[in-house]
């Protein structure tokens, strides 16, 4: 018990002081799990888009695919990364193996099935005539998926929930492409399981705090606009 | 136009940032392998900022076990590697993979074990006695099981005595860095083999005593290795070489000595530059 | 000789839509006129939806040709241009998840208007349609009968060219329908709006076209004016479709308290109900409301029209016999088989046959904003 209320206390004093390490490194997690959110949610909603509203045999085959890959374990994913980013592998003359560039690589390969299968669900939940109104109304191919994906953004916000909650809290792909650098691909998840093994608990949980509170804080601010967003 | 203001926030703390990612130029990169020993410790935390304060190499230091750490370095995947593991190191400088394997530091493994200590091995001073008597007494067993140096000489320790652990049910492997595997051996009540340096730093968390320490088999020599450009043309041979003089020079030598004395009253290691391996320990 | 005026706005060739195997729908020709309403009656499944969806190039792939204006469609004039001539109102409002506004200015959107100019005609369309005070609201939040309106307004917001209509008021309560179809009628003729028009409900054909198309089987059986349609089914499943009710033709000749006369081949019948002299009227009465009787002398009876006629046809139908009788006009009736038994019907015996003036469903049609 003594061990949690020193690490709350610590986690309170390293957020007041603005501790310029924890801060670099609840950052850093932002940055890296924010890019890869943001490059899923561009793959994932085109491409669960574009998977939804096309005919194509096999599509069952795809969409159950997909929603496999929703639950890519993320060590699998690290471990393909690694080999695939090696100097000596395929991707090697990348030269970006542990650097936060890989980090965003693997954070995106998994959070993208996950926006992907939302997305797909979202728009093939969407009235069948709907998009025969919107070609009706005039619109262009382009347009009518535009307005289609509007029309799924409640859903597809809770997508970018999950995505960004799923790389935010994932450990196994970032230590192992990022190597969990001091300073330069150091994130909450990396350090958390650093300090642990360091013993320093205190400092283990105040990162476990921060990420909590992290991961808290932007699903209510998403929360927040999913229900203004409802009908009055 | 509400909807576009949480998309472009979003955008704006994702994208921004991420351009000010540093691009450094491969060559002032290194990419360090190295034991989770070193890490643990805090040890790195003093070298590497005074390396690259002094070169102006970034360097990338990728903690994990001594034989991943050799591995790498068999891959090419490393510059550099800073690991203890003496037989798997003369192999790979054997087969061509290392080059310039210097010596660096020591410290010493100890044998870590509850405070009751069950099997009553304290006090005794060759660690083969203590192991062969773990084993009779079916006392817990908390093995890294990762290949890492201490591991190999957890096993080189284990066939001096002949008995072969794996097949009792009170050896366990935790698969895990030397600073977790004591916290589960703390918890269980078990017995460990562990590096003093991580000991040392972790000790204020448990209740793990000291139980066998002193035996020569019980030396913990770190080596630091460059990795052979000859083998392997995309290896940074001038940063390796950089680190590996930076490692044994007078200076750094001098930071190790003192390292730790202040936070733990008593040096995690002992620098050993220029030595012989044969020298140390008699 | 210039035949400009008289090229039809909408014509279809040898359209055909197979699924399967299966034909979906197989239209020869169609042609329609400026300003024209037809209306596509049918049974579920006759194929009125895939011909409104074909129409529109909603429902691809198909064979034959479509001329918008004498321009085919996909040579002279393409797809999406051709669509944005035309609008569609399906059965569910199918509204997005914004405004009212927004909603009704979305295929403006689409289009690209300048933004001034979109105003103003999203207004005017709210204002049309009674929801002004709507315009801010949710359109999550809307009744059934608001949302159809809403629907309706963004449709005609875009000044459509030929306005496809899939059954837009099947899934509304009796009055908000009644009350919607009130106001879309003469929205509909002062715009001058071609349109087609797609229901299973007879009566909403008869009040709105000018034309009905019978489907069924993916195929138009009958196309006609009303009045043929409905009194000259051409076979026996546009009888059986249209001809449940007895429908007779007749122009308003005199008027009482809440009743009124309408004469239809020299025979005047007294319906309930409200019309303006001179107007052509559909008095609809249902075959179970008449009341066949051999006996002539003078009873007391409550109902107004009572009529002499002869026995044309008995066939069975189910429980009952359906009788049909030739009065001057045509008139069917339903007696159980005991009555028939009873009354010792035969065909070619006189009977007297009798409804209430409150028995019968008046449909007016144009009403009086179309003039006469």
């Amino acid at each position: 018990m003594d061990l949690i209320l020193e690490g709350i206390k610590k986690a309170f004093w390293l957020l007041i002081t603005l501790d310029p390490e924890v801060m670099e490194i609840t950052f850093l997690s932002l940055q890296i799990s924010g890019t890869a959110t943001l490059i899923s949610l561009l793959i994932g909603v085109s491409t669960g888009t574009l998977i939804a509203l096309s005919m194509f045999p096999g599509k069952k085959i795809v969409a159950s695919l997909v929603n496999t890959g929703m639950g890519l374990p993320p060590v699998v994913v690290g471990l393909f990364v690694t080999i695939f980013l090696w100097r000596n592998g395929p991707l090697g003359f990348l030269g970006i193996l542990y650097t936060p560039t890989a980090m965003i690589l693997a954070q995106a390969v998994i959070a993208t099935p996950i926006v992907m299968g939302i997305t797909l669900a979202a728009i093939q939940h969407l009235p069948q005539k709907l998009r025969l109104q919107i070609l009706a109304l005039g619109a262009t191919r382009f347009q009518m998926v535009w307005i289609l994906v509007k029309e799924a953004k409640l859903p597809l916000l809770a997508g970018v929930m999950a995505g960004f909650g799923g790389v935010i809290s994932e450990v196994g792909a970032s230590i192992m492409v990022g190597g969990n650098i001091k300073g330069y691909s150091r994130v909450l998840t990396t350090a958390t399981v650093m300090e642990t093994s360091r013993g320093n608990f205190d400092i283990a949980i105040a990162l476990g705090i921060i990420l909590l509170v992290l991961a808290f804080s932007i699903n209510f601010i998403i929360t927040q606009i999913q229900q203004r967003e409802r009908p009055r | 136009m509400k909807k576009w203001s949480y998309i472009g926030l979003f955008c704006l703390f994702s994208i921004l940032p991420s351009l000010s990612f540093p691009v450094s130029a491969q060559q002032k990169n290194i990419i360090l392998a190295t034991t989770t020993s070193t890490q643990d410790s805090g040890l790195l935390d003093v070298l590497i900022p005074s390396f690259a304060k002094k070169t102006g190499y970034f360097v990338k230091t990728i903690a994990v076990g001594s034989g991943q750490s050799m591995a790498m370095g068999q891959r090419g995947e490393a510059d550099v590697l800073l690991v203890h593991s003496p037989d798997a190191e003369k192999k790979i400088v054997a087969e061509g993979y290392g080059i310039n394997r210097r010596i660096v530091m020591h410290n010493d493994y100890i044998i870590a074990g509850p405070k009751e200590d069950r099997a009553k091995i304290k006090g005794i001073k060759l660690a083969s006695e203590a192991f062969k008597k773990l084993a009779l007494a079916n006392a817990l067993f908390l093995s890294r099981g990762d290949n890492s140096g201490t591991h190999a000489k957890e096993k080189s320790i284990w066939k001096t005595t002949g008995v072969n652990p794996e097949e009792g049910k009170w050896y366990q492997q935790t698969g895990l860095g030397m600073g977790q595997t004591l916290n589960v051996a703390a918890e269980k009540k078990g017995y460990t083999l562990a590096d003093r340096g991580t000991y040392l730093a972790l000790k204020k968390n448990f209740g793990l005593d000291i139980l066998v320490e002193g035996d020569a088999i019980l030396l913990n020599i770190y080596h630091v290795i460059e990795v052979n450009p000859a083998k392997w043309p995309k290896v940074n041979s001038a940063g390796a070489k950089a680190f590996a003089d930076f490692v044994v020079s007078k200076e750094t030598q001098d930071l190790i000595k003192t390292f730790g004395v202040d936070k733990f009253g008593s040096p995690l290691f002992f620098p050993d530059a220029g030595k012989k391996e044969e020298e140390l320990g008699r | 000789m210039n035949m400009v005026e008289h090229v039809p706005i909408l014509e279809a060739k040898n359209l055909e839509v197979k699924r399967g195997g299966t034909i979906l729908l197989n239209i020869p020709s169609l042609s329609i006129g400026k300003g024209e309403i037809l209306a596509l009656i049918g049974p579920n499944g006759a194929g009125k939806t895939t011909f409104l969806q074909t129409l529109s190039y909603l429902l691809q792939p198909f064979q034959g040709e479509i001329f918008f204006r004498g321009k085919k469609v996909e040579t002279h004039i393409s797809v999406l241009e051709y669509r944005r001539k035309l609008a569609m109102v399906f059965q569910d409002p199918l509204l997005f998840d914004t405004t009212v506004f927004n909603n009704v200015a979305s295929g403006l959107k689409i289009r690209g208007m300048k933004k001034k100019e979109m105003e103003a005609r999203v207004i005017e369309q709210l204002d049309r349609f009674g929801m002004s005070h709507l315009s801010h609201r949710s359109a999550k939040t809307l009744s059934g009968g608001e949302a159809q309106r809403a629907s309706l307004a963004r449709a005609f917001a875009i000044q459509p060219e030929i306005l496809l209509l899939d059954e837009p008021f099947a899934s509304l309560d009796p009055p908000t329908r009644e009350s919607l179809i009130e106001d879309l009628e003469p929205i509909l003729y002062r715009t001058r709006t071609t349109a087609i028009f797609a229901t299973h409900d007879r009566l909403e054909a008869l009040s709105f076209s000018d034309r009905i198309a019978v489907m069924n089987n993916g195929m138009i059986q009958q196309i006609g004016s009303p009045e043929e349609v409905m009194n000259h089914p051409i076979d026996e499943f546009v009888a059986s479709f249209v001809g449940v009710e007895t429908i007779l033709t007749g122009k308003v000749i005199k008027k009482n308290a809440g009743t009124f006369f309408a004469s239809i081949e020299g025979q005047e019948i007294e319906a309930a109900g409200d019309a303006h002299l001179g107007e052509t009227v559909f008095l609809c009465i249902r075959p179970e409301n008449v009341t066949l009787s051999t006996q002539f002398h003078r009873e007391a009876t409550s109902a107004r029209n009572v009529f002499t006629g002869r026995i044309l046809k008995i066939a069975p139908l189910g429980p009952y016999q359906k009788v049909q009788l030739g009065c001057g006009f045509p008139l069917v009736a339903y007696v159980t088989n005991h009555s028939l038994e009873e009354l010792s019907l035969t065909e070619g015996k006189e009977v007297r046959a009798s409804f209430k003036a409150t028995a019968i469903h008046v449909v007016r049609k144009g009403e009086s904003w179309k003039g006469f």
